[in-house]
């Protein structure tokens, strides 16, 4: 077993304050996410309903199910792309309402894009830059006439690149062209800007898209290093079953915009009506 | 690929010095002709614009139709501090005057980019552009009924009323006669190094980088916690005052200004400009802007026929570096001009 | 109150011109995605051959009418033909100045043949005038020619659009190019038709507008044209009732603005409410909200 893997294992999960499950350790911490009957209504059609769900403060967690099922929803709720129309999302215990995409960014919420949306004109180590935007600020006015302000923020954003750049080994490729990156290396930097924003939850996008047996387990590694490191919570919307087994403490199955099945993943490989959503219902003799 | 940036900058700046050297030699042995010489004020006014215009366009990605106006207002604004200034408060130096009516023009036509930019920039593409359109018109339908006048050292102003005290500055539609023409090229090249500087920098910087990344990918700046709404204003108003400059510069060229000079057709003009550089390529608006003021002059030759062989030029232009098979063709012939197809792959 | 009414049938009329035009505009950014500029030239030059052929070559007004839409309907085919068509996968403000220049070419060649001294624009309609309310309401057989055309050409090209397989053609287009042509249909044609039509009616707008306002210059119909695209992106832009309704609203708009508010401000209050009308609804009366795919 690799260590990622071995560390998953050894999670206990219990009940959390609120309705759900989190990682024993991070019990006497408050929970980064909780969202309560989350949901949101496209002029009849309810993609997301009665979403509930509670994420640890340092948990990987997990949201599967059929393609269809909402799951990249759920991701544009929790970020403020749709507004929801019911339900509320508490992000380290503050209540989002009415927030833009942005303003939920600062709270501490990143994602990453289930189509990849890098600055393809930029080069690798600009598009980790905008990531640190609200991280090394200085104003437009000592940008333009060259203030002391202009060369200490520029050179602490290149040493902050170059050093989140290093968690996936990408420094050399820091004045490469964004969009001239192989796919998979595209994923990664996707990952990075997204870390640079210094959040509390790292939402992940089918992170492991386009991978490789050997390039997934390379992906597990380093997201339970990330969170280790970073002492974040990172939830991943994933079909690869062997990443969401792998390394993922608590998983949510989705379909048909609503939840089917919570738990750990034992609980949840065995559970039928998972199995059922997937593979349909077991044919009667 | 920061090095790589710095040096196309300073070839940039290089290019402008040379250009200004150049044409000083030429001025001071006689050779320069008397039209080409009149055109060097309007040339530099227009390099700005095209910078300015480059900013919005290029840099933050939004379309506007109506920079003429931000031209207009700062032509005005510049005039009316221009003659303030040396009539009514009696103030002799003519560098002094042109200066404090420049930096005037750029803070009025900044503060109507405020104006405009709030309701413009909630809207997307088509509808943004149309807008700017809408305001360009109707800045000149207001100064068309503006009166100003000029009473011992007092401003006197009325709108779509005529009897003002004193001496009439600004005449509604017949707009500013009896300006004092204190435009000098030393000011115009010195406003286009200062727009240079400006605009290169701020593309260089955290708020550059901002503003790009909103044009390149809306949706994934935001995710970042960008303030989408601020960086469009920011390009925007930055892009208004320049205009706002430019505009002072060239209204001091003249004894007679109306806000017919200042039409939608100056803002296609600008525009022409801007695409024809490389959108998004600021060395590129330079030489545009000044090739394509000249050009006209250059084909007095053909008089009649003049605007319509530009006409002709622009179009077979525009195909030969945007259609593919045309592109390969020109490209076999012609060795490739590296600012164009970077443009129309960027683009 | 017989004043207002005279405004306000002088504004549907003026406006029926301007829906006419923009017509053309919104059809042709449905199918084609692009601003063609030039459009506004085509109704200037339809207006320049219709006189032409009225004086010059004697012609009845019905036929130099006939004549006009059939020269411009092959000018707007031409046009698409050799500047838009080999530009259909270029960046769109690519095509918008490629549209600006053939925009020039057109004033300046029109400068070049007819010169740029005024003509004098000999009216096509021959109905006369109405006289209502005891001689108090006179209504010009222009304004009621151009108002009635306005109503038919909407009736025609709602049927067109819906019933005729031309039409559905041009509507699958304008909704998925690359389906559309999988489906068989011929987009090339499709789209050469829609210029086509889109010219036509520009010719009828020129004739219609130069006998309302009888004078003709290689720049009349430069801020026709403007209006007429404000219009169809106030009617949000692609809507075909979109565009007959912002037309409309902007011809009432502009002449009761001239008349009760100020004659110069007139155009500026024209472009104001066009402001006001965006900001509440971005895509316009008429638009569809775009939903963008995250």
């Amino acid at each position: 077993m690799t260590e990622a893997k071995k560390k998953r294992a050894a999670t206990k999960m219990v009940p959390a304050p609120s309705h759900g499950i989190i990682p024993e350790r991070d019990l006497y911490e408050r929970p980064v996410l909780e969202a309560r009957n989350l949901g949101i209504d496209f002029g009849g059609l309810h993609a997301v309903e009665d979403f509930n769900l509670v994420i640890g403060k340092t948990e990987i967690a997990g949201l599967i199910g059929p393609n269809g099922a909402g799951k990249t929803t759920v991701f544009n709720l929790l970020t403020k792309v749709y507004q929801p129309t019911m339900g509320t999302i508490l992000l380290n215990g503050r209540d989002t309402a009415g927030m833009n995409t942005a303003q939920a960014n600062k709270l501490g919420i990143a994602r990453t894009f289930q189509n990849i949306r890098l600055f393809g004109n930029m080069s690798v180590e600009d598009n980790v830059r905008i990531g640190l935007h609200n991280q090394v600020r200085y104003g437009m006015i000592p940008g333009i006439f060259r203030m002391p302000g202009y060369w200490r923020g520029e050179r602490e954003m290149h040493e902050r690149a170059l050093d989140l750049l290093s968690i996936f080994d990408m420094q050399d490729l820091a004045n490469h062209q964004a969009g001239s990156l192989p796919y998979g290396a595209q994923r990664r930097l996707e990952i990075v800007r997204a870390l640079a924003t210094n959040p509390s939850l790292l939402l992940l996008d089918e992170p492991a898209a386009g991978m490789n047996p050997h390039e997934t387990e390379e992906l597990m590694e380093n997201i339970t290093k990330i969170r280790d490191q970073f002492h974040i919570a990172i939830l991943l919307i994933e079909h690869d079953m062997s990443l969401v087994m792998g390394i993922c403490e608590g998983i949510c199955v989705l379909n048909y915009g609503k939840i089917i099945a919570k738990g750990t993943a034992e609980e949840i490989q065995n559970n039928p009506v998972v199995i059922e959503a997937y593979l349909g219902k077991r044919k009667e003799n | 690929m920061k090095s790589k940036k710095f040096r196309a900058n300073l070839i940039t700046y290089a290019i402008v010095i040379a250009a200004f050297i150049a044409c000083q030699v030429l001025i001071s042995t006689g050779v320069m002709t008397r039209s080409l010489k009149g055109q060097l004020v309007p040339i530099c006014a227009y390099v700005v614009m095209a910078i300015a215009l480059n900013l919005t366009v290029g840099i933050s990605g939004e379309l506007s139709l109506g920079h003429a106006g931000f031209m207009s207002v700062g032509a005005f604004s510049g005039i009316v501090m221009s003659m303030w200034l040396s009539k009514g408060m009696g103030l002799d130096n003519k560098t002094v005057v042109l200066l404090a009516a420049i930096i005037t023009g750029g803070v009025a036509a900044g503060i109507a980019g405020v104006l405009i930019g709030i309701p413009v920039l909630r809207l997307r593409g088509d509808y943004l552009a149309i807008v700017t359109l809408a305001f360009g018109e109707i800045i000149r339908n207001v100064i068309n009924c503006l009166y100003i006048s000029l009473d011992g050292s007092k401003l006197h102003v009325a709108f779509n009323n005529p009897n003002v005290a004193g001496k009439l500055l600004i005449n509604g539609p017949a707009g500013a006669t009896g300006v004092s023409k204190i435009a000098t090229f030393g000011m115009g090249f010195a406003l286009v190094l200062f727009t240079l500087f400006v605009v290169l920098n701020l593309i260089d910087s955290r708020s550059g980088r901002a503003i790009m990344a909103i044009r390149d990918n809306r949706i994934a700046a935001e995710a970042m916690g960008l303030n989408v709404t601020k960086y469009k204003m920011m390009a925007f108003v930055t892009s208004a005052v320049l205009a706002g400059m430019a505009g002072a510069l060239y209204g001091l060229n003249f004894s007679t200004v109306a806000a017919s000079k200042f039409k939608f057709d100056t803002s296609i003009l600008v525009l022409v400009f801007v695409v024809l550089g490389g959108i998004g390529n600021i060395r590129g608006s330079i030489i545009s802007a000044t090739l394509l003021t000249i050009l006209p002059e250059l084909l007095r030759a053909f008089a009649n026929y003049r605007m319509l062989i530009y006409a002709i030029v622009l179009i077979l232009v525009m195909l030969a570096t945007n259609n593919p098979t045309l592109r390969s063709m020109v490209q076999r012939i012609v060795p490739q001009k590296r600012g164009n197809k970077k443009e129309a792959d960027e683009a | 109150m017989t004043l207002f009414l005279s405004y306000l049938i002088n504004g549907i009329s003026l406006g029926s011109v301007y829906a006419i035009i923009a017509l053309g505009y919104t059809m042709v950014y449905g199918i084609a995605k692009m601003l063609n500029f030039a459009h506004g030239d085509v109704i200037m030059i339809g207006a320049y051959v219709s006189f032409c052929a009225m004086q010059y070559m004697g012609l009845p007004a019905i036929l130099s009418v006939v004549l006009a839409m059939a020269v411009c309907t092959v000018l707007g085919i031409v046009i698409e033909g050799l500047a838009y068509k080999p530009l259909r996968q270029a960046p769109s403000l690519a095509v918008l100045i490629t549209a600006i220049g053939v925009s020039y070419f057109l004033q300046n060649l029109a400068l070049l043949i007819w010169g740029s001294t005024p003509k004098s624009f000999s009216s096509v309609v021959s109905v006369g005038s109405i006289t209502l309310l005891e001689g108090q309401l006179v209504i010009s057989g222009e304004t009621i020619v151009t108002i009635l055309a306005n109503i038919l050409i909407m009736i025609a090209l709602t049927q067109f659009t819906s019933r005729t397989k031309f039409g559905k053609a041009m509507r699958a287009v304008s909704e998925d190019k690359g389906a559309a042509e999988l489906m068989g249909i011929n987009v090339n044609a499709t789209i050469s038709m829609t210029f086509a039509i889109g010219s036509a009616l520009a010719a009828i707008a020129g004739v219609l507008l130069c006998s309302a306002y009888p004078t003709l210059q290689p720049t009349t119909g430069s801020m026709p044209g403007i209006k007429a695209f404000t219009a169809a992106v106030f009617g949000g832009i692609g809507s075909i009732p979109g565009a007959m309704i912002g037309g409309v609203l902007l011809g009432v708009i502009e002449i009761l603005g001239k008349a009760y508010v100020s004659t110069e401000l007139g155009d500026a209050l024209v472009f104001a409410v066009l402001i006001l009308v965006l900001l509440v609804k971005p895509t316009g009366l008429l638009g569809k909200p775009m939903r963008e795919k995250v």
